[in-house]
């Protein structure tokens, strides 16, 4: 969708900033802010850019750098920690070959960790895109993600 | 009425573990042997035994099922279903015909969660089917404001996010607040690892909070209400989107509900991953499009909140737990639980602990009820050794203290929290050094660096940690971990920063014993820092299959196939923990201190 026509749907007041920032990022295949998805925003709800900035560099879910089109969220807290994700984690790293904090040359995948997904019954836990897949085991990874790389 | 119905649990870890391709095969199943007229299908939220998932509850027999695949259905349909013989492989226990003969149930007392995994979310009419907006109907037409609040106070609900303040006291303050609009605010921000009651309630019974929200705007004198739900629960989020739009289709929010004067509706807003947005003060900024960074107070919400106006803020809990109050009335609630903490409460089981999941019980009951009564106890062959309750803000109790009656009171008292009600079990192979510093860093990393003593402080507790676990401590630096850490609870500005320091202080007034291990010793009790002990390889369990040495990323383990033993090279092991991992035999044995 047009980003014009995106940000008429909000109304023009300041404290919908967030879901605003929200949208733009998502209608974004590179999962990101650009600048001037910023300063739209600033106009749209006639705040300053510096202000729009300055929630987005507070908010984790947000990003003003390019990123994958899926966006992998180990979860790091405790009972997943108990439950094993350090493995799935190493195993995410070796199967995309990145960093934390990196995305594949491909611009497939972004892998992030997350804080406490909520899921503690099922961990380890991560969430791909806004799905959550839950037991994870390096078996299991690697099969989700042959799976979303055959999908694309 | 159908002649069976079949509950799913549809909650976002059954979901996880592939329930919904368990729904696709049920209602095929069932359309393919013509029972579509007889049994129905229901998708609920969370029914608990999340580690079971997914379950599935079958009545009017009782029957549940667990960890049920899609290529189990069949066998359910064609044997359960239709020649009406439960499928035994896949009970959780032998039938009945009322789950609470199942241990996991018999001491659980659902009032908040009774109609998760009993209805489902997704339809208000099973809500209204179940008493749902009957106390809305009953606080507008039958009582005055001043009277809901007074049957609230009476109650003696106590705030369930965690600081457990007395809800009636809040609403009080609210309604005497000068100033217009007056808003309400439904704190979903549930961030505490290992905490997700709010977000069960949320995905199984949405409806019971919105009711709950609309009877404190009317009490308090509100028009506007606001749900602020975290981005990491798109289930949840999906849930109340749902409710929202059939409350209002129903003319159970908007203008003149239930054709009274009194009107009010909810707007859902969604944060952006930031932990700190739990506090109050955060949260509220946040709502106005702001960073999420707390505030002094006072000036309370209370008087200046959302937009400067007088706001009422509770937590998910809280509000689940209003409708019950009003139409069972004050006095039936406050038989539950013990003189100071009402009603009950519902704990996440996690860690070393037969069932996992979501409980909910009366207040007042012991941990050690909680832990081996409910939980099963803990797995074969394993010790306990402490319980974490509270989360990050919360503290480490030892297994002496499993005695203390969970509530407000008793919890602070040994240095922990009820916190939003994490209880996570640790056994003997978890080091309490560990555990503190785990928790340390979460909050260090989520201080959203507005003050300087959660800021730098928390830094410089996290730096001790480190030091201890490298087996670099001194005696010395115990005291300075006390130090600070008094001195963060006593000058942080939010709560985030005043209880951050707990699980080091209690790890510290308990497990005192293992620190000083870490100091002295330069030895890991439990054997998981990995600069504090060393591997060795059992002569006599190992049977030489060559495994360790291939896995081991230095060459540091020598032998020769089919001549057992083989063994460590010490001064060539990084002590990563590949031949521990690797050996099928348990032949590789961690042991404390360094490499001796």
């Amino acid at each position: 969708m047009d980003k014009h026509a995106l940000v008429q749907k909000f109304p023009r007041s300041p404290d919908v900033l967030l879901a605003l920032l929200h949208a733009l990022q998502r209608a974004n295949p590179q999962n990101y802010l650009t600048p001037a998805d910023l300063q739209l925003a600033a106009e749209h709800l006639g705040l300053p850019l510096s202000r729009v900035r300055d929630a987005v560099t507070f908010y984790t879910m947000f990003s003003l750098r390019p990123r994958g089109r899926h966006i992998l969220r180990v979860c790091a807290s405790p009972n997943c920690h108990l439950a094993g994700a350090w493995s799935v984690l190493d195993e995410l790293k070796q199967v995309l070959d990145v960093e934390v904090g990196e995305t594949t040359p491909d611009g497939l995948f972004t892998l992030e960790l997350t804080s406490c997904l909520g899921a503690c019954g099922v961990a380890p836990v991560m969430m791909v895109d806004e799905e959550v897949f839950g037991n994870l085991t390096p078996e299991r990874v690697r099969e989700i993600i042959s799976r979303i790389r055959r999908e694309g | 009425m159908k002649r069976l119905s079949v509950l799913l649990c549809s909650g976002s870890a059954c979901q996880s573990s592939g329930a919904l391709a368990v729904k696709q095969a049920l209602v095929e199943g069932i359309a393919a042997h013509g029972l579509s007229e007889e049994v129905q299908v229901v998708e609920t939220g969370c029914m608990g035994p999340c580690e079971l998932g997914p379950v599935l509850l079958v009545y009017p027999d009782g029957v549940y099922y667990v960890r049920v695949k899609p290529g189990d259905v069949q066998e359910i349909v064609s044997e359960h279903f239709l020649k009406g013989r439960p499928v035994q492989r896949l009970l959780w226990t032998a039938p009945a015909p009322e789950p609470r003969s199942i241990p996991f149930f018999a001491r659980q007392r659902k009032i908040v969660l009774a109609n998760c995994g009993q209805i489902d979310p997704e339809r208000i009419e099973e809500y209204i089917a179940v008493g749902g907006y009957e106390a809305l109907a009953k606080a507008l037409t039958e009582m005055t404001p001043d009277q809901v609040i007074a049957e609230i106070a009476r109650s003696g609900l106590r705030g369930r996010g965690g600081a457990g303040f007395p809800t009636g006291k809040k609403w009080q303050a609210v309604r005497e607040a000068q100033g217009n609009p007056k808003y309400v605010i439904c704190n979903a921000d549930e961030g505490d690892p290992g905490a997700f009651m709010d977000r069960a309630i949320l995905e199984g019974d949405p409806h019971s909070v919105l009711e709950g929200m609309a009877i404190a705007a009317y009490a308090v004198g509100a028009e506007k209400g606001y749900i602020y739900v975290r981005a990491e629960y798109p289930l949840a989020v999906k849930r109340l989107e749902v409710a929202l739009a059939q409350a209002r289709k129903m003319g159970l929010l908007g203008p003149r509900i239930f054709d009274t004067a009194f009107s009010f509706d909810v707007e859902l807003r969604m944060g952006a991953g930031a932990f700190v947005c739990g506090e109050e003060t955060a949260l509220i900024a946040s709502i106005e499009g702001k960073r999420g960074e707390p505030r002094p107070r006072p000036p309370y919400p209370a008087t200046s909140g959302l937009f400067g106006k007088p706001t009422l803020i509770n937590n998910v809990e809280t509000f689940a737990n209003v409708r019950h109050i009003l139409l069972q009335g004050a006095s039936w609630f406050s038989q539950v639980g013990t003189e100071t903490s009402k009603g009950t409460k519902v704990f996440a089981l996690a860690g070393q602990v037969k069932n996992t999941g979501l409980v909910e019980v009366p207040m007042g009951i012991t941990l050690r009820e909680l832990i081996f009564e409910v939980g099963g106890g803990v797995p074969a062959g394993r010790e306990l050794k402490a319980v974490q309750i509270g989360g990050p803000s919360g503290g480490c109790l030892p297994a002496a203290l499993l005695d203390v009656p969970i509530d407000y009171e008793s919890l602070k008292q040994y240095g922990a929290i009820m916190g939003s009600g994490g209880v996570i079990v640790l056994d003997n192979t978890s080091c309490m050094v560990n555990v503190a510093k785990f928790f340390l860093e979460f909050t260090a990393d989520e201080s959203c660096g507005k003050c300087v003593p959660c800021r730098v402080g928390l830094r410089l507790m996290l730096s001790i940690l480190e030091k201890l676990v490298r087996g670099e401590g001194e005696e010395t630096d115990l005291v300075r971990l006390e130090e600070l850490g008094r001195l963060i609870q006593s000058s942080a500005l939010c709560g985030l920063g005043q209880t951050a320091p707990n699980p080091v202080l209690s790890t510290l007034r308990y497990f005192r014993e293992e620190y000083l291990a870490h100091i002295r010793d330069k030895a890991c009790p439990a054997g998981v820092c990995p600069d504090l002990l060393h591997y060795v390889i059992d002569p006599d369990l190992c049977r030489a299959c060559d495994l360790c040495r291939r896995a081991c990323p230095t060459g540091a383990i020598s032998g020769t196939p089919k001549t057992p033993p083989y063994r460590i090279l010490q001064e060539k092991c990084i002590r990563c923990g590949a031949c521990f991992e690797a050996c099928p035999f348990g032949a590789v044995l961690k042991r404390p201190g360094r490499k001796g």
